[in-house]
């Protein structure tokens, strides 16, 4: 009677620690990406638009880090951005594009970059000089009536 | 205004009497077996419920969210509003809920019964204090249950959700999971989930173990206490999660 | 031995705005077996839990083996309760356990005794009230009166000075009532112990009290050895042990008379 009553309760602690344990690996985010074993850089842009920590940094749409600070920078009235980027990614070369894409139309948005030619690699703290700031969709409308209106003419 | 001033003086003994319980759960540790076995009838009895409620719940939200979101072709994210719903919302609630119907009920009148039958007074008169030994293990049972029956509702929630939306309805399993992988945080949600439970938890055996300890010793008594425990915990529970979400998610 | 175990001074005690006891001072002698009677609602019952240190009286003291029972510390106030041991009127034994865990229980709270001693001595404890036999049922399978005899068992497993009795002989048959006056008076003399009975079944009380009190709307109304009070010339007492159904405490409820009432409907 105890025995198959202790027996009972372990069963049940051990489903909840699984189901707990199940949530925290399979159903969040803490078993995708974590920050050590990864390397720093940063980049400037002239808006970012919907950019938020923890954004997804993907190269060629696959997963290689993610956002890790988002700041302003008051002299050259940049926003500055840190990303953490897994330590098996570190061949991207210098010249290396940084820009600031929405996944869908209405989806978030992440940093994608775009690897370029040059040999010498980014290293750990470095910053991309090369960036493209967030489409705003209310400059694209802009823009587009803008140009219409020019070839009307 | 006698009304008020009796309310208020209910809440005095409760909050007085949840002292001297909170003083009686150190000594626990050293008997052990007296809390496993009252995990067996708090948490163990409400497996079961929790366990089918927790599916359903997960195949249902699944079937309303996918015709909402395959209007706006977004149903990748059918796996991430799931769990987002059920880790911070759902599990904790619903769960505690259930929790209240089944466990709470059932540990007021087994003690409101045992006040009834003298033998509260009779383990006094053997010197020994029932609150120590009759209402503190069951009490930390409930505190101890009640975060994982919410991590198990979720859980097979989430599950319930998979079989209907990715094997029923045709959403891909790769961006069921990578969506939640990619949107549910584990502090933000899951861990604040767990302490939402965690809190339920000791409200309803707070509420429980109250009202069978103050029960008026008669059948009838019994019988109001055992509804009270149901409505009052109900109702603290939905209170305490508005509280505890505006804390939270502000 | 005629000392007395539990005194009590000027007991007040009300529930609510009901007055239960209205200055009562009581003597129980050690060694004796000391009656409390009454009409029901009385208090008795309530008697037995101030003496316990369950209920706290709103004025008077009561002194039980030379201590204050309501300003002991509680640590104090539970070595006391190992020395008095209660039967309630329910038996009040814990359902979950056997009758052998439930005699058991408080030797293993307040003992280091080892299971094989703990063993013998329940049996024994049951032999003493004829039912080692059923040390393996659990409490719902036994009559009323073996819920009793159990309890009693239980609260002699302490051996205590002294022993409560809450109602023992309500709603019993007569072979049990038989067996448990049997093992009131044979327990007491066996033991030496105080016994403090409560209730209201005159015949049976009587066969074994050597002292009776009796308390009627918060006073004792007569206190005495058993001779005295059978002798009793007041009319109080006459009408509560012959059991009359007028007399002093009158048949009808006190109000309006029959009379009153009936005109009052056709006016």
């Amino acid at each position: 009677m105890l025995r198959s009553i202790e027996l009972s309760v372990g069963i049940f602690v051990g489903i909840g620690l699984a189901a707990l344990f199940m949530l925290a690996m399979q159903a969040s985010n803490l078993s995708s990406f974590t920050s050590d074993g990864a390397y720093q850089v940063s980049a400037r842009f002239d808006n970012i638009g919907g950019l938020k920590v923890k954004s997804a940094v993907k190269v060629s749409g696959v997963k290689v880090g993610q956002v890790a600070e988002i700041d302003y920078d008051n002299e050259t009235f940049e926003a500055v951005v840190v990303m953490n980027i897994d330590e098996k990614f570190d061949k991207f070369p210098r010249d290396t594009i940084a820009s600031i894409f929405t996944s869908g139309l209405l989806g978030e948005q992440y940093i994608g970059l775009e690897p370029g030619g040059d040999d010498k690699l980014l290293a750990n703290q470095s910053e991309i000089r090369h960036t493209q700031s967030a489409m705003v969709l209310e400059q694209l409308i802009g823009q587009f009536l803008f140009s219409k209106s020019k070839e009307n003419k | 205004m006698k009304v008020l001033t009796g309310m208020l003086t209910r809440l005095g003994r409760a909050s007085l009497f949840l002292g001297k319980v909170m003083a009686g759960i150190p000594q626990l540790f050293l008997r052990f077996g007296l809390v496993v076995k009252q995990v067996y009838s708090v948490g163990v009895q409400t497996l079961f419920i929790t366990l089918v409620a927790g599916l359903f719940v997960g195949m249902v939200l699944a079937l309303q969210l996918y015709y909402t979101l395959s209007t706006f072709g977004a149903t990748d994210t059918l796996g991430m509003l799931v769990d987002l719903s059920l880790v911070r919302e759902l599990g904790p609630v619903v769960a505690a809920l259930l929790f209240a119907g089944r466990a709470g009920s059932a540990l007021t009148a087994e003690i409101g019964l045992m006040k009834a039958t003298e033998q509260l007074s009779g383990l006094e008169m053997m010197a020994v204090d029932p609150v120590e030994r009759i209402i503190a293990p069951r009490f930390l049972a409930g505190v101890i249950s009640m975060p994982l029956l919410a991590a198990m509702f979720s859980a097979i929630g989430i599950l319930g959700a998979y079989s209907v939306g990715v094997d029923l309805l045709g959403v891909d399993a790769g961006a069921f999971w990578s969506q939640i992988q990619a949107k549910v945080d584990f502090y933000e949600d899951v861990l604040n989930g767990v302490i939402k439970s965690f809190v339920f938890g000791c409200i309803v055996s707070w509420i429980a173990v109250f009202e069978g300890y103050d029960c008026i010793p008669t059948s009838e008594g019994v019988a109001r206490a055992t509804t009270r425990t149901v409505v009052y915990s109900s109702l603290a529970v939905l209170a305490m999660d508005f509280v505890l979400t505006a804390i939270m998610y502000n | 031995m005629s000392d007395p175990l539990v005194q009590i001074h000027d007991l007040h005690f009300s529930r609510g705005d009901k007055k239960i006891f209205d200055g009562i001072d009581m003597e129980i002698r050690s060694g004796r077996i000391t009656a409390v009677m009454g009409p029901s609602g009385t208090g008795k019952t309530t008697l037995l839990k101030l003496i316990g240190g369950q209920l706290k009286p709103d004025a008077g003291e009561i002194i039980v083996d030379g201590q204050n029972v309501h300003q002991l510390k509680r640590a104090d106030l539970y070595r006391l309760r190992k020395k008095m041991g209660m039967l309630f009127q329910s038996g009040a034994l814990l359902t979950d356990l056997s009758v052998f865990e439930n005699i058991a229980y408080p030797l293993r709270e307040h003992t280091n005794l080892n299971d094989a001693l703990i063993r013998n001595m329940v049996l024994l404890k049951l032999q003493a009230v004829g039912l080692s036999a059923a040390h393996g049922l659990m409490p719902a399978e036994l009559s009323g009166g073996m819920a009793r005899r159990v309890a009693l068992a239980r609260a002699l497993a302490l051996d205590p000075m002294m022993i409560m009795y809450d109602e023992p002989f309500t709603g019993q048959d007569p072979i049990s009532l038989g067996v448990l006056v049997k093992l009131i008076r044979e327990t007491n003399q066996a033991l030496k112990l105080t016994s403090i009975l409560v209730s209201h079944d005159v015949a049976e009380t009587l066969s074994i009290a050597d002292d009776v009190k009796i308390i009627s709307e918060g006073k004792v109304v007569a206190d005495g050895t058993r001779d005295d009070i059978v002798q009793s010339e007041s009319p109080w007492v006459r009408q509560f042990i012959d059991g009359e159904a007028d007399g002093p405490v009158p048949f009808h409820y006190p109000g309006a008379s029959i009379e009153q009432q009936l005109l009052q409907g056709v006016a």
